[in-house]
């Protein structure tokens, strides 16, 4: 079998696994996890408006973790991230955490501008609070508990 | 190969090895994807603040329930689950071509690359069709107390809020920026998987040609299935952000 170092200057080579079983076995991970995806969306949508609201919100961030888990697949197995040395892997996946901070401050800030927007910078009650939930009467009941 | 002893204490950065024992160009490609992904986070964190920041927002399971040759049935998420199988699927074919390339088997290279770039036309194919699909709509929208037929465009929202209107539930303009980041975000996206068959249409003509058993190595395959399997990975997020949430 013939090397695969390609330059003088690489002393190591990850051991390529000679069977397949490893990529069909990440491939039906990647296909479980998009049907239950699936599945929880359909969840949503079937109980459209009947759902409490962390129950919805819940739900959606249960379908983010398993989106969270299949880039990870993606990245190990398919892409071979985790086969490289910890120093390769760090110097990817360290920069990327800077998005736990832009996703959290971004969504806040959308968020607060919603707000603002709703009571004049805070000068008025928020009325579409009420409003919105005219068009879900099941959700009324939960909205004035 | 593998078993390779790195001694201890090795000087990594001193010069005549690679601090990553991975070729220079595997190590940029890593950066470029990095860098993409940043492209992209942006963009999905531009819709995220937008789409936070009013109080409706289209309702997927409305706005993409079509199917081909369906007609007018309800199907929410069916056709954008088959969008996902096929990048699924048509990467595993790309990561059994890296497989295959380092066996050094070049009729597995050609076969699994003609697969990979079938699975992305085919992608391709339901990305124009679903565009398409959403451009040419006529959605009943009720504006200025008259109904008109929208379609969703860069323009053009017809997945407001509902209202009564002559006993009949119909939609009102929804936020304009709902085109222009779903067309804007499934776009560059697609334009990726348009680049990405390129680069594996000219990978699989170079296999043909033999340019890689000169070589010695398959490792122009490994760079290219990189970038296919972020192209998929990107897909993941865009699928979450837009269909699923």
């Amino acid at each position: 079998m013939s090397s695969n170092l390609t330059s003088p200057e690489i002393t190591y080579a990850p051991e390529h696994a000679s069977g397949t079983s490893r990529i069909w076995k990440t491939f039906w991970v990647l296909s479980a996890l998009t049907v239950i995806e699936l599945g929880l969306g359909y969840f949503l949508y079937w109980k459209h408006g009947q759902l409490p609201y962390a129950l919805t919100l819940s739900t959606k961030l249960l379908i983010a973790a398993l989106t969270l888990a299949k880039a990870y697949y993606i990245v190990s197995i398919f892409m071979h991230l985790g086969d490289e040395i910890r120093n390769m892997i760090m110097t990817i996946v360290v920069p990327l955490m800077l998005f736990i901070w832009f996703i959290a401050a971004f969504l806040w800030d959308g968020n607060a501008w919603k707000n603002l927007r709703n009571t004049d910078g805070g000068s008025r009650p928020d009325k579409t609070k009420t409003e919105q939930h005219q068009q879900h009467p099941a959700v009324d009941k939960d909205a004035k508990k | 190969m593998s078993t390779t002893a790195i001694p201890t204490n090795t000087k990594w950065w001193n010069g005549g090895r690679s601090p990553f024992n991975a070729s220079y160009g595997k190590v940029m490609m890593w950066y470029f994807l990095m860098s993409d992904a940043f492209t992209f986070g942006a963009f999905l964190i531009s819709y995220g603040t937008i789409r936070f920041s009013v109080n409706h927002w289209a309702d997927p399971n409305e706005v993409f329930n079509a199917f081909p040759f369906a007609g007018h049935a309800n199907l929410p998420l069916a056709f954008v689950s088959l969008m996902t199988f096929i990048l699924i699927f048509s990467s595993v074919t790309m990561v059994l071509a890296v497989h295959e390339g380092h066996k050094m088997n070049r009729k597995g290279v050609e076969k699994y690359m003609i697969l990979t770039i079938l699975g992305g036309l085919a992608f391709l194919g339901c990305q124009a069709w679903e565009w398409t699909h959403m451009i040419t709509g006529d959605h009943a929208v009720l504006v200025n107390g008259e109904i008109e037929k929208w379609g969703t465009t860069v323009t053009k929202n017809p997945w407001g809020p509902h209202v009564m209107h002559e006993g009949q539930m119909v939609s009102t303009p929804g936020p304009i920026a709902f085109g222009g980041y779903f067309f804007g975000i499934t776009g560059f996206h697609g334009f990726h998987v348009f680049s990405g068959v390129i680069i594996n249409l000219v990978m699989l003509i170079k296999t043909r040609m033999g340019h890689f058993d000169q070589r010695g190595h398959y490792e122009m395959i490994e760079k290219a299935g990189l970038y296919w399997h972020f192209v998929d990975l990107v897909w993941v997020f865009v699928f979450l952000c837009f269909y699923l949430v």
